[in-house]
């Protein structure tokens, strides 16, 4: 709920993960266009990952997952037989985002109103507001937004909100030569998203499933949908994610029972006078 | 499932520690990457636990005590909660990324946020305290003084329980699943703080009522983190772990040698009642830095997020 009434619909993406090639394109319009830092250069020895998460600077990061059926062994044993292991190899790439949660943790915790909820429901950070106090980074429970070193503020994927505003499409989104980064309205992007899953499903992909599809779960739906083709955990996603503010009744009730007993020991010493 | 290849995707075990009731699982991770993020917080903010805990139940000893007839306690339990109201904004402010924008946490008031609310009840607190204090000193407005010792001596307990739900409120899962044991924890050694140090500053003819909150402080802080690590399970591991095992320890070693110290002999020996009161204060400040430590901890090894998630995934069926 943004508390918006102009018929504007909710705007997301959905993130194919079956098509991605991991050309890093998403990776490279998004930092051209919103301006963002560089990396710090190092190679992970992660496959082609050098990037290793979503971060401060990283709004856009494409995991590759090398796996399966070519073990070294085989590979030295026999140069002729690769055909047959590449059937059993996987190579899985998945650009990642922030998910523009609907109950956002970062934006229920921040103290001084900096996250807020935009006309196109996407989570923002406003720069001139945000101090820095950090709350953010560890109520995100998809580990996406941080707290960038060199200004003393946190930073996240904006969802191009600037772009948005004047009817274009996200830069990642655009740059995407495949589409595997799709944006529309979340509408429309569930929908897609279903229907591609029918179609890897049944050319043979046992593992696929849609990620932040529907209005349930942690964090009451995503602004971000993807179809993964294995569990999400295996992309470095959490496969249930819960946002902590939705506990805000019990943290605050065990809260105050905690006072009160504190109030009560207090009191207690005193009883009867004695010194 | 196929399997990695060299440095594919990590397979973590989570053996099922003392106090669970869920068997090993088999947790697959992306390169050992952490799903979260680390805390940016840094040193300040388990100080500023202290401080503020410390100054919160002090605000309502020296409520209490002044009521309660005992003039020599209530001051120094004022002077206390003085002290704490003092450097704790300094800690606050030092910890933003951006200090000179620490208003703009007056700009709102976010229910939603405990650090909103815990800003406002410092800033309703903090002066207060120091009002009734410092004007208790100078025997100006006696009736100004009054109101404001018992504003601070009603808001001291929620200042030192609200920090417990301002870690709880987050994606850590040992912070987050400790969610009901937290602020007793934080009650608790704010209790046996506040107690300790009105005893140090406090003639032992007068300073019963300091060593009782102190002990009932230090048990219920006691009590508390234990009861928490057991129900945590597996997800307590952090707390037996590199330096939060060990601030873990060196809280319940303090705050027990300093329970038995002042329980027993603060009474009639003054030498007992100090170091009793210096390891109860050392054992508050462990506790918060053995919490405020397992959260990294927790964060950094996915398969204290994973783990358990994917466990609930599987009892939903
Ligand atoms: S994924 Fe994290 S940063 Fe993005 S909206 Fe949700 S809580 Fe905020």
């Amino acid at each position: 709920m943004t508390g918006y009434d102009d018929g504007q619909p909710r705007m997301g993406f959905f993130t194919d993960t079956s098509v991605c090639i991991g050309c890093k394109a998403c990776e490279v319009a998004c930092k051209e266009w919103n301006g963002v830092p560089e990396n710090p250069f190092a190679w992970t020895g992660e496959s082609y990952d050098n990037t290793s998460s979503l971060g401060a600077n990283t709004w856009r990061h494409v995991a590759f997952i090398e796996s399966g059926g070519q073990s070294t062994a085989s590979t030295v044993q026999s140069a002729s037989s690769v055909q047959s292991e590449d059937e059993d190899f996987r190579w899985l790439m998945s650009s990642d985002v922030c998910k523009h949660c609907t109950t956002a943790a970062c934006l229920d915790v921040c103290p001084t109103g900096a996250l807020f909820k935009t006309e196109f429901e996407t989570v923002v950070v406003q720069e001139d507001v945000c101090n820095g106090c950090g709350y953010c980074v560890p109520a995100c429970p998809y580990g996406v937004i941080d707290r960038r070193e060199s200004d003393g503020r946190a930073w996240k994927c904006t969802l191009c909100y600037d772009r948005l505003k004047v009817g274009e499409e996200p830069a990642c989104a655009k740059a995407c030569p495949t589409d595997s980064i799709n944006f529309g309205t979340l509408e429309a992007m569930t929908a897609m998203a279903a229907d591609r899953l029918d179609v890897v499903v049944a050319a043979g992909r046992a593992g696929a499933q849609l990620y932040g599809d529907g209005p349930s779960g942690g964090v009451d739906g995503a602004g971000s949908v993807f179809l993964l083709l294995d569990d999400p955990e295996v992309y470095g996603l959490p496969p249930d994610p819960i946002a902590g503010s939705k506990h805000l009744p019990s943290l605050w009730g065990a809260a105050a029972a905690a006072a009160v007993t504190l109030a009560g020991a207090v009191a207690a010493a005193f009883v009867g006078g004695r010194r | 499932m196929t399997t990695p290849v060299g440095r594919g995707p990590g397979r973590r075990r989570l053996r099922g520690g003392p106090g669970s009731v869920v068997p090993s699982a088999q947790i697959r991770t992306y390169y050992d990457r952490p799903v979260l993020k680390q805390p940016v917080w840094t040193w300040e903010i388990p100080a500023y636990f202290f401080t503020g805990g410390l100054a919160g139940a002090s605000a309502s000893l020296g409520s209490m005590a002044r009521r309660g007839g005992h003039p020599l306690l209530a001051r120094a339990a004022r002077r206390i909660a003085l002290g704490g109201v003092v450097v704790s904004p300094a800690l606050l402010i030092s910890d933003l990324g951006r200090p000179e924008r620490f208003h703009h946490m007056l700009r709102v008031f976010r229910p939603t946020s405990p650090m909103s609310v815990g800003t406002w009840v410092l800033t309703v607190f903090g002066p207060a305290a120091g009002a009734s204090a410092v004007l208790a000193e100078l025997g100006w407005w006696p009736r100004l003084q009054r109101l404001a010792e018992t504003v601070a001596g009603g808001l001291g307990p929620v200042m030192a329980t609200y920090t417990a739900v301002l870690v709880a409120d987050t994606a850590i899962p040992v912070w987050h699943e400790a969610r009901h044991e937290l602020p007793f924890v934080f009650a608790g050694s704010a209790a046996a703080s506040a107690g300790a140090a009105a005893t140090l500053l406090t003639p032992a003819s007068e300073s019963g009522p300091a060593r009782r909150v102190a002990v009932t402080g230090a048990l219920l802080e006691l009590g508390a983190a234990e009861v928490m690590r057991v129900r945590l399970g597996e997800q307590g591991e952090p707390y037996r772990l590199a330096d939060a095992g060990r601030w873990s320890r060196a809280a319940t070693a303090c705050t027990a040698a300093g329970t038995a110290l002042i329980g027993l002999g603060g009474r009639r020996r003054r030498a007992a009642a100090v170091v009793g009161s210096a390891l109860l204060l050392a054992g508050s400040v462990c506790q918060r830095w053995a919490v405020y430590r397992a959260g990294f901890i927790s964060a950094a090894d996915p398969k204290y997020t994973v783990g358990p998630q994917r466990r609930r995934i599987e009892e939903r069926g």
